[in-house]
């Protein structure tokens, strides 16, 4: 039964390149007459494939299917014709002449075209990120529930609402000119650099869903590495980046989805040709004169990729650390730069750093702390870690500050 | 919280005041673990740019002099604004700056609010 195997698959690839198609030719509107059209497309698929063999090219089969729906469609739905996109609407009488255009070219056109209409800022970013799941990548609205540990009512919810909001807008779905680019492009790469972590971070237990979303956020900046306009140095930063994390994932949890601190990684479980080609795209990101936080933070990400501590991968990471925070204040980064000042300049330098720091309200800080502490004054440095048990809010957090402070008791 | 003007001052016609490639390199570590601390603390407002040394000087009845300053011995090596509680506290900040063993000077100024 090959179809049974190959139906998901060739859901995960195609259904978002039709509907991309599908929805660049009807316009914000109709996105969901665009979803239904192709969500048919693959009910006819199971139903004749399981009857009939698989055919003999089955994107082919998919996208000829996918054509006769929509003509059929536009013949049959005259209310439709008149709320039609202009260039389509002189043509509607003639729907059998309308052009369904499934090529290479077209495709990615209109994924393209569709990545800056989901990530348009009349909608919030976690928004954003269930939309383009879901419009974008293909998730059905329980996996991306399963995936953000929410309801499926919750992220149907969500994605209705954005929708109405892009429909309300009257966003249109087009290529985006350079100017557009230009000011969009960095909400883009947030929203992409979110999904990923959306799939990296998730405490979610289903290992395989948590991979998908990350190799579709990877999927999605690779989209924009291909178009001439959008291949740009912090494209490629930020997919380089993804790369070298990606390569750590299944060093970064056990088999009970325990998270494992770097410092404990098996090594040999981090993937090299993942590791090659972040090195890649960031030696391929290293031109023009702009720096964005995405280098900065795959530059942080490569030497992480090198497991030796020496004291060039430290003092290049605490430098990096410093040029993000000049660049742009997170608290993470303000506490993982005086980690990395620790590991360059030894812990007294960094315990006066951290004294600075006003992070009391987070677990982190204490933990932090309680490293920096530990060796040079144990009682205090349990104290530290005890304190951050107490802020510690996931049930993983507190387990790992359960497991500094067994690991401190004298 | 206030927002304060740092602004470092150097002797541009000291023998100092064009260091050789090796001072520059070692100059950089210190200076960017100052300002990354400032930044680690989220008092960084305005982060600090690289300036050319060569300079214009406007006076009245468009007469334009060249740098380096003939009259005014000490310029501007560089500048930022942070945020701080009271002069006090920015103080601190600019004490930081790794420059000053090299001579130059720093200073600080708390920014007023727009007259009602």
């Amino acid at each position: 039964m090959a179809e049974i195997e190959l139906l998901p698959k060739l859901f995960r690839t195609e259904y978002q390149k039709i509907v991309a198609v599908l929805c660049s030719l009807f316009g914000i509107e109709h996105i969901e007459i665009a979803e239904d059209l192709v969500s048919d497309t693959f009910l006819a698929a199971t139903e004749t494939w399981s009857l009939k063999g698989l055919p003999e090219n089955p994107t082919a089969w998919l996208y000829t299917v996918a054509k006769n729906k929509t003509k059929n469609y536009l013949r049959h739905h005259s209310i439709f014709e008149q709320r039609l996109a202009p260039e389509l609407r002189y043509s509607s009488d003639k729907a059998e002449e309308i052009e369904i255009d499934l090529t290479v070219k077209n495709i990615s056109d209109s994924q393209l075209a569709m990545i800056f209409t989901v990530c348009d800022p009349v909608i919030s970013s976690e928004a954003q990120v269930a939309l383009a799941l879901n419009l974008l990548c293909g998730f059905g609205f329980t996996e991306i529930a399963d995936a953000f540990l929410t309801s499926k009512d919750v992220v149907y919810k969500r994605v209705s609402r954005a929708k109405d909001k892009l429909r309300e807008a009257k966003i249109r779905i087009e290529q985006p000119s350079l100017s557009k680019i230009n000011d969009r492009l960095e909400n883009v790469l947030t929203t992409i650099y979110l999904l990923f972590s959306e799939g990296y971070y998730s405490v979610s237990k289903n290992n395989t869903l948590r991979k998908d979303v990350c190799a579709e956020a990877m999927r999605l900046s690779r989209l924009l590495i291909d178009h001439k306009t959008t291949n740009l140095p912090q494209v490629k930063a930020l997919l380089a980046l993804m790369c070298f994390h990606a390569s750590r994932f299944e060093a970064r949890t056990n088999v009970l989805g325990e998270q494992i601190l770097y410092d404990d990684q098996d090594d040999t479980l981090w993937d090299q040709s993942l590791i090659r080609a972040g090195t890649d795209f960031l030696n391929l990101a290293s031109t023009g004169t702009e720096i964005s936080k995405y280098h900065l933070e795959a530059g942080i990400a490569y030497w992480h990729t090198k497991k030796e501590d020496t004291a060039d991968k430290w003092e290049n990471i605490l430098q990096l650390y410093n040029q993000l925070l000049i660049l742009q204040y997170s608290a993470i980064a303000a506490l993982n730069r005086t980690f990395a000042l620790s590991k360059a300049r030894g812990k007294a330098a960094a315990i006066a750093e951290a004294e600075k720091l006003n992070l009391k309200d987070y677990h982190f800080y204490y933990s932090l702390l309680g490293y920096l502490y530990s060796g040079l004054d144990n009682t205090l440095a349990l104290q530290h870690f005890h304190r951050a048990l107490q802020l510690a809010k996931s049930a993983a957090d507190q387990a790992m500050m359960q497991k500094h402070i067994d690991s401190h008791v004298p | 919280m206030n927002e304060f003007l740092i602004v470092i001052h150097r002797d541009l016609s000291s023998k100092d005041a064009s260091p050789s490639p090796e001072q520059m390199q070692q100059a950089i570590k210190p200076f960017q673990d100052w300002i990354g601390s400032i930044a680690a603390q989220d008092r960084l407002v305005t982060p600090p740019k690289r300036w050319d040394s060569d300079g214009r000087v406007v006076k009245k009845e468009d007469t334009v002099i060249n740098g380096p300053y003939a009259e005014i011995k000490e310029s501007i090596g560089g500048m930022m604004i942070i945020r701080a509680e009271n002069y006090d506290e920015a103080v601190e900040f600019a004490k930081g700056c790794p420059i000053l063993q090299w001579g130059a000077s720093v200073e600080v100024r708390m920014a007023l609010p727009a007259p009602q």
